[in-house]
């Protein structure tokens, strides 16, 4: 375990703003496009409904 | 030149055929039955490296803290020219013979390789400031990685340009295979040129340069971002697979058992 506090944690030596912009932008990109994924396929599968919907079931 | 008939998508080959998931319709359950398992090992193996990066590792002797940006970073990195070369095969795989599944992985590919592009570059900014002195410079190895990140964005703008979806395949694949020679520029710009940019720290052909847990902290994100990238491009295609094919019995079969 590398660190005394929760302060020090955050402060990473002096490098939290650059630590933290890294790790925290990643988890954001991440989780964008996570979320356009699942946006796509809920489109895709309305689209679908939509098409075949009146013609089938 | 008349690709295999692909009329009806009830396979006629055999299940244990090495071209029986070739076609979208049994590829399509695959897919999602695989994207659980791959979801789950990035999640696991991202939190592991969290944890060995930000807890376990040590402190490096001359960056202090500021280091702890290449457990990401290296992955990111990694993934960026990783995926573009797979992009780059499915996209000659599916101009050589013409086959739709290889055109659709190529074009699932793009976005998530685009995006680890962009974050190797922004984490190595902010990592380049208080290590170099500087967000950026116009060196081979950050110029390079910028232009992989153009030349995702140009295969997403093109394929987005054509209306026909064969067509958009074929322009694509082409600009794909055309950019795959700077996958190997970037790689070994540390070498060929003067850089800022420190050299390979992990080869094949001797041990890595730095602390083991150091180096198990970047492994672990390197193949976290892996299955992750896998998972989002099973995801991705699945739904280009039912856009592309809406009019196909298969589709319409699928989505009546899915409702």
């Amino acid at each position: 375990m590398n660190w005394g506090s929760f302060d020090a944690f955050v402060a990473m030596g002096g490098y939290g703003f650059y630590v933290w912009g890294s790790y925290l932008v990643t988890a954001a990109g991440l989780a964008i496009e996570i979320a356009l994924l699942i946006a796509r396929r809920r489109r895709t599968l309305q689209m679908l409904a939509r098409l075949h919907g009146s013609e089938s079931l | 030149m008349q690709s295999p008939a692909r009329t009806t998508d009830a396979p006629q080959r055999s299940r244990y055929s090495w071209t029986y998931f070739a076609s979208p319709a049994t590829f399509y359950p695959l897919a999602g039955a695989m994207i659980p398992w791959f979801a789950v090992a990035a999640a696991l193996l991202c939190a592991a490296g969290l944890y060995v990066g930000l807890f376990v590792a040590p402190t490096d002797a001359t960056q202090g803290e500021s280091y702890r940006i290449i457990f990401i970073h290296v992955g990111a990195a990694w993934m960026s020219m990783f995926l573009y070369v797979v992009m780059a095969f499915w996209a000659t795989i599916g101009l050589a013979w013409n086959t739709r599944l290889a055109a659709m992985m190529s074009s699932a590919i793009a976005p998530t390789g685009a995006l680890f592009t962009f974050l190797a570059l922004w984490t190595g900014s902010l990592w380049g400031k208080p290590t170099w002195g500087t967000w950026w410079v116009w060196d081979a190895r950050l110029t390079s990685e910028l232009i992989l990140l153009f030349l995702y964005i140009g295969f997403m703008a093109l394929q987005a340009a054509i209306d026909d979806p064969r067509r958009a395949d074929r322009a694509g694949a082409v600009l794909a295979i055309v950019g795959v020679i700077n996958v190997p520029v970037i790689y070994f710009s540390v070498q060929w040129w003067n850089t800022l940019h420190q050299g390979a720290s992990v080869s094949v052909t001797r041990a890595p340069s730095m602390a083991a847990m150091m180096f198990l902290g970047m492994i672990l994100f390197a193949l976290g971002f892996w299955m992750y990238s896998v998972a989002a491009v099973l995801s991705r295609v699945r739904s280009i697979m039912l856009e592309r094919e809406r009019r196909t019995d298969w589709v319409m079969s699928e989505i009546g058992m899915a409702r």
